[in-house]
């Protein structure tokens, strides 16, 4: 029997009414899946989601669930890379295999008429993978190139760095696609061993957006996943972040220097996120009608671009931000942060600003869910958080709920301007380590 | 087993009906052209406006201009202070930016499908409104700066493609690079930024697209009470660019920056772009593309480096087949590390001739066609992405015709026309050759 379950989320911003009609099921063999049945178009998202990441990897094995991923596409059960990918073009299907620190997602993309086909091929996948050398050694060399490319690679360098000031040992410092070191000496046992720690039933959540109802997903996803071992999935170990207030200079020969900076954040369960998320949005989070933008470069002319963002890991949150600017003419974007910093510290935001910041949050949010493929990845994200379909319903509600109080609070509880490190990657004039 | 697997799923596919969004389009008295692209999932609207001009139509010693003027409409007009146009739309929950092409510069607004008009008063406002300062341009001149700083600056494969283009159009102005050689860019001025504005932004030089819950009545209204009431300009000229003469002479180029990691060879040929009428060369090309470099592990470059011979860790094939003039084909191969550059190169002459002696897998044929049918499927899904191919269709050249008898030729297409094409194309002394190298490459 398939329990399915309807809800009718709808997005009342006073601009836009936008109806999402979720449905929540389980399929007879037990697996949880939403579900939104959009047949206009003859085609379905399937979004599947393992929580669960690369920050799984043991210490001397950072890599393995990359290059794992990577090898995916690259051959199961009696297909060859070159057979797998044949198949997959005659269905024209799509299949995204991504990890993170933290999860690993898969991206499905296929047409009615070639459902079952294309769920056959990827269930080869999820269950028969080959992981044969000579794949192992060509995906290997890919990802080799790109280590070497990040290493040149302002942006990257000044990522990594960055995570290993804040996180050290623990996987979270060092980057997901490994290192030269622990890449050359993966062996294809470690590869195996990164699927089955990552391919667990209990692990997942899944959405589905398209030409497709909840009666027949059920069934479906008992086929494709019915067979993974049962498991929770694990979790990754706890770490301390370890970043304090500074600056970091990594040399590079470059025009122009980046940066990126930040400290500790505030939990996705906080019950001050809200109020954490539109300070974000004021300070750096929206373009250039933010704080940082018009003081750095609508008022200066010192960057292209320069933003903030909060970042929430399984094990950390941080709230940073990123900038880049000419070499003789970071020092002052640096210092215009920093005084920025302190400045909404202490006094917070006006009123005026957190009016604008809410009504943009609130008309920005149904906006969000204009495709099958970015629906089905909301949902996915949302059923990880462990929110139910109604919070689609008091999102907004709770942005509005926000008062100028609460977020001045806040802001002074969030925003520490002695622990604001820059890491900055080029050649900065005028700059000096802290 | 598995060729009788594709045998019966390349059979069985139906897919009879091209898939095909629902278009409208009109002309306001002014000459300014108006496409409605409807899509009713979700109460939402994209609000674009293409201008018909775009880097490649800058006068010689100020190349950067139509995208520092793209930067400059964000700032004061008649009715709105500057930065006001972005805080409305933000204010109102939409999002709003712009882009710059050598062909064309556009403007969009995606917001709630109530605030049409909105978005409409100010974009039709700033059509012909904008009051620029002296200010503002010092300070957004040092903006554009640090974005050629960011993109192209830090960035050696950025300098490389710089370069390749410079040294493929001999005479045309995609040569330029669309930001801007740094030292005319640094030299933009005022007087620039206006007569580049009183030439170019008018009615009858201008697109709108409207796509998403609106209905052509709408936009008919809508249009024609905001644009509508703006004069045509009647100094708007037609585009005459300078072409490009019969190339002679292959050229080779090698670009060394210490900050390479990955060495890869390049080779570019100049090809034929989608013209109004005649695209059937150009969809041949798409196949072309496809068939030599678009699967890692089923094309022929791919097939023949990545998996025979295992000498290349990536290869490719590309061409864009829209532009308003000639346009480029092109090659790239990625070595693995104890492969040379010039193995590289050799491996992937050879499999070209080889491909060229022995024509093109009917199966690889089959599924290209299969996808690109598939691919229309999935496009409805972007209503984005449909307003794109039509405004920048329609400012590179095309008719809303063109745009929709696209995917009934690609389907046309034969392995004949597209082995006819290759030989149009691979045309040695019309291609540029490009290695990035990092300096201790050399000689290697």
């Amino acid at each position: 029997m398939i329990r399915i379950l309807a809800a009718l989320a709808i997005l009342c911003t006073g601009s836009v009414q936008a109806e999402i009609k979720i449905k929540t099921l389980i399929s007879p063999g037990g697996i949880a899946a939403w579900v939104v049945e959009e047949p206009s178009i003859p085609f379905t998202a399937l979004e599947i989601m393992f929580s669960g990441g690369a920050a799984l990897d043991p210490a001397d094995k950072r890599g393995a669930a990359y290059l794992m991923t990577g090898l995916l596409e690259e051959g199961s059960g009696d297909m060859d890379a070159q057979a797998f990918a044949a198949a997959q073009e005659a269905l024209a299907a799509s299949f995204g295999f991504n990890v993170y620190d933290d999860t690993l997602t898969i991206s499905v993309r296929f047409l009615t008429e070639n459902r079952a086909e294309t769920l056959a091929l990827l269930k080869n996948v999820l269950t028969q993978p080959r992981f044969d050398l000579e794949a192992i050694e060509r995906v290997r060399k890919q990802v080799l190139s790109i280590l070497a490319s990040d290493a040149q690679d302002p942006d990257s360098v000044a990522g990594a760095t960055w995570s290993q000031l804040a996180f050290g040992e623990h996987s979270y410092g060092k980057p997901r696609e490994g290192t030269e070191a622990s890449i050359v000496a993966l062996t294809r046992e470690d590869i195996i061993a990164a699927h089955q720690r990552l391919f667990v039933r209990d692990a997942l959540s899944v959405s589905a957006v398209g030409d497709i109802s909840a009666v027949d997903l059920g069934p479906m996803l008992d086929d494709l996943l019915g067979d993974l071992p049962a498991g929770k999935g694990l979790k990754t170990t706890a770490v301390d972040f370890a970043i304090e207030g500074g600056l970091t200079i990594v040399d590079m020969p470059t025009p122009q220097s980046v940066a990126l900076f930040g400290h500790a954040g505030i939990d996705r369960d906080h019950p001050d996120f809200f109020a954490a998320y539109i300070l974000n949005t004021i300070l750096g989070g929206r373009g250039v009608e933010s704080r940082l933008s018009e003081e750095v470069r609508e008022k200066r002319g010192l960057t292209y671009g320069v933003s903030t963002f909060l970042v929430g890991k399984e094990e950390a949150n941080m709230l940073m931000g990123q900038v880049a600017s000419a070499n003789d003419r970071i020092g002052e974007v640096i210092a215009v942060i920093r005084h920025e910093w302190i400045k909404m510290a202490r006094d917070g935001v006006t009123e005026a600003e957190l009016t604008d910041a809410q009504t943009y949050l609130t008309g920005a949010y149904p906006l969000r869910f204009d495709g099958n493929a970015k629906i089905a990845n909301i949902l996915v994200g949302m059923q990880r958080q462990g929110l139910s379909t109604s919070y689609i319903n008091t999102r907004n509600d709770r942005i509005n709920a926000v008062t100028l109080n609460k977020i001045n609070r806040l802001a002074t509880e969030l925003l520490k301007p002695e622990a604001l490190h820059f890491v900055v990657v080029g050649q900065p004039k005028g700059l000096n380590e802290e | 087993m598995l060729i009788r697997f594709f045998t019966v799923l390349g059979l069985c596919l139906p897919l009879q009906a091209l898939a095909q969004a629902k278009v409208s389009e009109f002309m306001l008295d002014n000459g300014m052209q108006v496409v409605v692209v409807e899509d009713h999932r979700a109460p939402v609207v994209v609000h674009m406006v293409w201008y018909k001009v775009g880097a490649a139509d800058e006068a010689p010693g100020k190349s950067g201009i139509a995208h520092f003027l793209e930067h400059l409409m964000f700032k004061k007009t008649k009715n709105l202070a500057s930065g006001e146009l972005s805080d409305t739309v933000a204010a109102n929950g939409g999002s709003d930016n712009a882009f710059t092409n050598q062909d064309y510069t556009g403007y969009y607004q995606r917001v709630a499908a109530d605030r049409l008009e909105l978005m409409m008063r100010m974009e039709a406002d700033r059509m012909t409104g904008l009051q620029l300062s002296v200010d503002d341009i010092a300070t957004e001149r040092d903006v554009v700066i640090e974005e050629r700083n960011q993109r192209t600056e830090s960035s050696p494969g950025a300098l490389f493609n710089e370069q390749r283009q410079a040294a493929m159009y001999m005479n045309h102005n995609y040569g330029v690079p669309v930001i801007g050689w740094m030292h005319e860019m640094e030299n933009l001025n005022f007087d620039d930024a206006v007569a580049f504005y009183k030439l170019h932004y008018a009615p009858n030089n201008a697109i709108l697209v409207v796509a998403g819950d609106v209905t052509p009545g709408q936009v008919k209204t809508l249009s024609e009470q905001y644009y509508g009431v703006i004069p045509a300009n009647p100094k708007v000229q037609p585009r005459l660019r300078t072409q490009e003469p019969p190339h002679r002479s292959e050229r080779r180029m090698t670009y060394y920056d210490e900050r390479v990691a990955q060495p890869y060879v390049s080779r570019s040929y100049l090809a034929p772009e989608r013209d109004s009428g005649d695209q059937k060369t150009a969809a041949a090309l798409v196949y072309l593309a496809e068939i030599l470099g678009g699967s890692g592990a089923t094309s022929v470059l791919g097939k023949a480096l990545q998996f025979d011979t295992q000498q290349a860790i990536y290869t490719s094939a590309y061409y864009g087949g829209t532009s308003l003039d000639d346009t480029t084909f092109g090659l790239i191969a990625v070595p693995v590390p104890d492969v040379t550059l010039q193995q590289v190169e050799d491996a992937m002459d050879d499999a070209i001739a080889k491909f060229m002696a022995t024509g093109i897998d009917l199966q690889i044929f089959k599924r290209i066609k299969v996808q690109m049918r598939a691919s229309e499927i999935y496009a409805m899904d972007n209503v984005v992405g449909i307003a794109n191919r039509y405004g920048a269709a329609l400012t590179q050249g095309l008719t809303i015709a063109d745009v929709q008898d696209w995917p009934r030729i690609l389907q046309a297409v034969t392995t004949d026309e597209v082995m006819t094409a290759a030989r149009l194309v691979f045309n040695q002394k019309a291609s540029v050759t490009g290695w990035l190298m990092g300096m201790q490459e050399d000689l290697k």
